[in-house]
């Protein structure tokens, strides 16, 4: 694995603000046949420190994905408050939004539906360099090799005029990640990135998002149903259960010694070559 | 008894003049009535486009270069038209990879088990709605669905559920054997185990031979009786599944198995795999795997190595299993110390 040449000065850390998100609710009105409520988050409360990396777990519906889409500000809370630093998240208009943008970045689930097929590697990841860093083209392209570079896209010149269909999944969700890098964010919220990729694909871009947390020190929220993603990037996880949570705690712990029901479910649900057959071959 | 044999299987792609990817190559397979085989490895591998070739369903630009299928006696590689539509309907079937939005969003459950069971109805066979819903019923009751599901239409269902509809029609034809390409790659952990459990279940229940397609070797192992791994286009390891995680192996095998760890585990480890496959357009000369082998000898740049015995099955390793036929070959074993590599 390559490392990322530290663009930014370490030590970041101590500028980025703490994600605080207090008794969030949302409950979505469902119309038509089947009319009701559907609640999707049900008092969720957690703190990402500075620098730190939460995993938020849970299987499809438990509210993950609601819940980043409450924190990047394009679903606001029924009730309850979400606070980065000083500011509400839940109160931003558009102009505030924009601003927010520029410091929370979200790497999406699905790198074949994410970018663009008709734009190159080189435009999708200027866009936000000249959107909201308002960088000249030339300026803007000069980053973008070095954003390429340090997601592990070398040589850089070899891949930004690639179009999306030319690159591996693996490739694309790099160029999701180098995009979401690309105006320098405080806080990342990867939402599944990695369940659309190849199992030997997984590890490597794991490895490259612990890197970047732990170089760039930005905050990092990681949404999944893979634990043994959570257990390789998180500090800490929250885990999910019809919008509750259900449990919480340092990762290994809470792995090694799950409480709720659930959380064991979870965990034996997941399909490993060594526990299949009863073969007791540890690596 | 012998429900497919396959010989020397090429798989091209020729999306443009001059151009030919090479995506299967080579593949000699035959499956036994009523086994559950696995086919595993990264995309781009040719499982998929495999699966395709034994079912008939290659398109352009994809073509089946050469090779000989045979199933169930009828060699299925020259088929065309109506006699290919015969095999589509009790011989083979496949269950597609995109099957959750395979479906057609404006027509109800019980179109599509409508269309499929009228489509391919025989002389004298008339379905009436009122057949098609019993008939339909039966179908969804055998992939643990309820038949109220028949009146919906697809968006009323999850993801889950939509993978049990593709399944459900499927068995409408009684096929004998069922391709499943990554049945439950888009569906979270606890739906695709209980999605797999069904697959099993339904597998030893029917006794359809079943091919399960899948780059996730944890699924496969758990649910198959036999797994062969693919590595740019080629059958690289052959074994029985309660055997892989024991013994020696494909270097490539080791490698995805490294991919794997218990997150309760006190250290974890993950190794992945190094480099990228290998340009399927352009001739390999030697072993394919062997720029991302930590084991290459010299004679892997030079010759393809052909599947040979090791332990309960086969592997394409010059180094791993040396095959007789291969002069050198047990020499760059014995260098590599082949026989005396511990298991990790």
């Amino acid at each position: 694995m390559r490392q990322p040449n530290g663009q930014s000065a370490p030590g970041k850390a101590a500028s980025v603000p703490p994600l605080v998100v207090s008794d969030v609710s949302k409950i979505y009105t469902v119309r038509g046949r089947g009319r009701g409520k559907f609640i999707a988050a049900d008092h969720v409360s957690f703190t990402i420190p500075p620098g730190a990396a939460l995993g938020l777990v849970g299987a499809s519906g438990s509210g993950k994905s609601t819940l980043a889409k409450m924190i990047t500000g394009s679903e606001r809370p029924t009730s309850g408050s979400i606070k980065f630093g000083d500011l509400a998240v839940e109160r931003l208009g558009a102009g505030g939004l924009r601003s927010y943008h520029r410091r929370v970045q979200m790497v999406f689930q699905d790198p074949y539906a994410a970018l663009n097929p008709l734009h190159t590697v080189a435009y999708h990841v200027a866009r936000p360099l000249q959107n909201f860093l308002g960088m000249s083209a030339s300026r803007a392209s000069e980053r973008v090799h070095e954003l390429l570079e340090i997601v592990g896209l070398t040589p850089p010149a070899q891949f930004a005029g690639k179009l999306p269909h030319q690159l591996s999944g693996g490739q694309r969700q790099r160029v999701v990640i180098a995009r979401a890098l690309a105006c320098d964010p405080e806080l990342v919220v990867a939402d599944e990135p990695v369940s659309m990729l190849d199992v030997s694909l997984r590890s490597g871009v794991l490895k490259l998002l612990a890197e970047l947390r732990a170089n760039r020190g930005l905050s990092l929220l990681y949404i999944t149903h893979d634990l043994l993603g959570a257990r390789i990037i998180t500090d800490e996880i929250l885990v999910l259960h019809k919008g509750k949570v259900v449990e919480r705690g340092a990762t290994k712990h809470v792995l090694q010694h799950p409480k709720d029901e659930y959380t064991v479910q979870l965990l034996d649900a997941i399909a490993t070559p060594f526990a299949a057959n009863g073969a007791a071959t540890t690596h | 008894m012998m429900l497919l044999h396959a010989q020397g299987v090429n798989v091209v792609y020729e999306p443009s003049r001059g151009t030919r990817i090479w995506s299967v190559r080579d593949v000699d397979l035959t499956l036994q009535q009523g086994e559950f085989v696995g086919l595993v490895g990264e995309s781009g591998c040719g499982k998929s486009t495999l699966g395709f070739a034994l079912t008939r369903m290659l398109r352009a630009p994809a073509r089946l270069e050469n090779g000989a299928i045979h199933f169930n006696g009828v060699d299925v590689a020259s088929l065309s038209g109506e006699a290919l539509r015969r095999q589509r309907r009790k011989g083979f079937a496949i269950v597609l990879q995109s099957a959750m939005n395979a479906l057609n969003p404006v027509r109800t459950i019980q179109n599509h088990f409508g269309d499929i069971l009228r489509a391919h109805a025989g002389p004298g066979d008339h379905y009436s709605e009122g057949a098609v819903r019993r008939r339909g019923a039966e179908l969804l009751g055998k992939v643990r669905l309820d038949p109220n599901v028949l009146a919906k239409f697809p968006h009323e269902l999850s993801g889950g559920m939509r993978q049990r509809v593709s399944i459900a029609l499927v068995l409408a034809l009684e096929p004998k054997m069922i391709v499943f390409d990554e049945p439950t790659t888009a569906l979270d952990v606890i739906v695709q185990k209980a999605v797999m459990q069904t697959i099993q279940e339904l597998q030893r229940d029917q006794g359809f031979t079943a091919i399960l397609i899948s780059h996730d070797l944890g699924v496969v192992l758990e649910s198959t009786d036999r797994v062969m791994v693919m590595y740019a286009g080629r059958i690289v390891e052959d074994q029985p599944s309660k055997a892989l995680v024991r013994g020696l192996h494909h270097p490539y095998t080791e490698a995805l198995l490294g991919c794997y760890a218990d997150p309760r585990a006190e250290e974890i480890h993950l190794e992945g795999i190094p480099g990228s496959p290998p340009d399927l357009s352009k001739p390999l000369a030697g072993c394919a795997y062997a720029p991302r082998c930590p084991l290459a000898e010299e004679i892997c740049w030079k010759l393809v190595p052909p599947l040979a015995p090791l332990g309960s099955g086969a592997a394409a390793c010059h180094v791993r299993a040396p095959s007789a036929k291969v002069p050198g070959a047990t020499a760059a074993a014995a260098k590599a110390g082949a026989g005396t590599v511990a298991t990790k």
